[in-house]
């Protein structure tokens, strides 16, 4: 259980995390502010991600509905900025109660459903929180909405970008820690026991889908606040953070890094941001215009990750799904 | 918690049963899968239920589990009616099982098996953040249950290593880690070799005081030396019940099943 001190997984999560937690100095020194806020963007959908791995990895059950909190989290905050209300005490309990709120909602539907029907229901429901948010005229529809950041007087000012980007580093460290200790706990134990044999976990006296709904509501509180903080960090909320396309791109940054891995999330949501931030400018240059297709060069890794290195990139550091 | 649950009257002469069905009715279309079963378990007997390939032996567990609802009749187990009551509810009743086809979590080792079974009879499991890893309640549980089976030595090993008779092993491992006060055991000898279902047998005959058990067995010999009473179910309906005695010298059961056994 003890694990050597040097051994490769380690050193590189404990350099991604020193990296990641001297960002905003390195980026001032090396006068870069841009990759500050790509940073942020990872940091911001790293959160998402390790909400949507207790469901996908430890629950096995593939929510494609994901996004949906970006959403809830992020207009949450935008409505009741837009209503003059810009105390982060009050916006972001009440985001999180809106998000926790459409979690027990959507699980206690969906997961009556298995397989593929559960993956079309929750899609179905994230649908319907676009379609709501593009109706509503009076912020802004399909245009989305400017906001201005939560304030948090005396304590943080969210407008300094390195503030804002440690104050996410250090929910992210939390929710990875949380999670961390879920998986292993009974808790978690229960909920990794259903992936692995429903019936069996019934069998022994449990009842399974009250622990999924919790599940769901644990992970739906913490997408609830990536949401917040994404809303925070582009001053901005539109039906677009809410896509179906942003809930496939989370499926893909948890299987890419490593599905039911602690750190998995990261790495995925690191790759996913820097692939895409490196393709770009190498098409571009092969031929001016194709950056905008980087996907047709990340599809085909997908297709070879999912092929050769099912663990994802925790696997190929030598991590084990828990 | 289970003391509270029923009045036991150790007392009369013929206990009162522990799992008894009125009537119970399952259809499947135009199939009859269980017609009228009624039939019952005491405490501390082994009653055996046999019958050929489709009789319905699989149905009828599924539906005293929980897993399949019947048509109609009922359900009593421990003094309740729990013909509604969810799976989960009735384990929790103290209504145990073994699964015909091996059912363990493959991808957790033996001993990780057994501390969830003991895990779930020991009050709710919302709690987040302890290492299970490290909770010696369970963990020192979960080894006297592999001792007991004499799995003793294979804890730490990933149950999808374990050879088939040991995954039967872990399977019972599992259901008694509940301490039932009934078991329902769907062919624990499928699969096994001579030697191991003879183990099972003495296991299975010393752990009968402790609870009472419901078996599906085609091994005749095993069911014969266990069983204090012997159910016999074709298409469904049941046509004999008695005694082993009784039922090896029933007609009509040497026709419908023992005469293919032995012919």
């Amino acid at each position: 259980m003890s694990e050597p001190l040097l051994s490769p997984r380690v050193l590189v999560t404990a350099l991604l995390l020193a990296v990641l937690a001297a960002l905003p100095l390195l980026t001032q020194a090396f006068d870069q502010r841009y990759l500050l806020s790509v940073g942020t963007r990872i940091v911001i959908w790293s959160i998402a991600a390790v909400s949507l791995n207790i469901i996908l990895g430890y629950g096995g059950l593939v929510s494609f509905g994901h996004a949906a909190f970006f959403g809830i989290g992020g207009y949450a905050v935008g409505i009741l900025s837009a209503e003059g209300i810009q105390n982060g005490w009050v916006q972001w309990p009440v985001a999180l109660a809106a998000s926790i709120l459409w979690a027990a909602l959507v699980g206690a539907l969906s997961l009556r459903t298995r397989g593929v029907y559960f993956i079309m229901i929750t899609l179905a429901f994230a649908q319907l929180v676009y379609y709501l948010a593009s109706g509503l005229e009076a912020y802004g529809g399909d245009d989305g909405l400017n906001i201005s950041r939560s304030r948090f007087p005396g304590l943080l000012d969210l407008r300094d970008k390195a503030t804002f980007y440690w104050l996410c580093f250090a929910l992210l460290c939390a929710s990875l820690w949380f999670c961390g200790r879920l998986a292993h706990s009974r808790f978690g134990a229960v909920l990794r026991g259903a992936r692995s044999n429903e019936l069996r976990m019934q069998a022994l006296g449990f009842p399974v889908f009250r622990y999924r709904l919790v599940a769901c509501i644990v992970a739906g509180a913490l997408g609830g606040l990536a949401g917040i903080l994404l809303a925070n960090e582009g001053a901005y909320v539109s039906p677009a953070m809410m896509s179906w396309v942003k809930s496939g791109d989370l499926i893909v940054i948890v299987v890419l890094g490593g599905i039911g891995v602690r750190f998995g999330p990261l790495y995925g949501a690191v790759a996913f941001f820097a692939l895409e931030e490196l393709l770009k400018p190498a098409l571009d240059l092969m031929h001016k215009g194709w950056g905008e297709y980087w996907q047709i060069v990340f599809g085909p890794l997908l297709v070879l990750i999912a092929l050769y290195a099912r663990g994802g990139i925790a696997s190929l550091l030598g991590f084990r799904r828990a | 918690m289970r003391a509270a649950a029923s009045p036991r009257c150790w007392g009369s002469v013929v206990p009162e049963p522990l799992l008894s069905t009125d009537r119970l009715v399952k259809r499947f279309g135009g199939l009859l899968a269980t017609d009228n079963v009624s039939i019952d378990v005491r405490p501390g007997e082994i009653h055996a239920l046999i019958g050929p390939n489709g009789a319905g032996k699989t149905t009828l567990i599924g539906q005293l589990t929980g897993n399949l609802a019947p048509d109609s009749g009922t359900i009593r187990f421990a003094g309740r009616d729990v013909t509604r009551l969810p799976t989960h509810a009735r384990v929790r009743l103290g209504l145990g099982r073994s699964f015909q086809i091996t059912s363990v979590l493959r991808e957790f080792s033996a001993i990780d098996n057994v501390a969830l079974a003991v895990q779930a009879h020991d009050g709710h499991s919302f709690r987040f953040l302890r290492d299970v890893r490290r909770d010696r309640k369970l963990r020192e549980a979960a080894q006297r249950g592999l001792d007991a089976v004499g799995l003793g030595a294979r804890a730490a090993a990933e149950a999808s290593a374990l050879s088939h008779g040991e995954q039967r092993q872990l399977e019972i491992a599992m259901a008694l880690a509940g301490e039932p006060r009934l078991l329902l055991l769907d062919e624990p000898m499928a699969g096994m070799g001579v030697e191991e279902s003879q183990r099972l047998v003495a296991f299975l005959q010393a752990l009968k005081s402790r609870c009472g058990m419901l078996l599906i067995e085609h091994d005749m010999d095993a069911v014969f030396a266990l069983a204090d009473r012997i159910t016999v179910l074709v298409y469904g309906r049941i046509i004999a019940s008695g005694t082993p005695d009784e039922i090896r010298a029933h007609p009509e059961v040497r026709q419908a099943y023992l005469g293919e056994e032995t012919a």
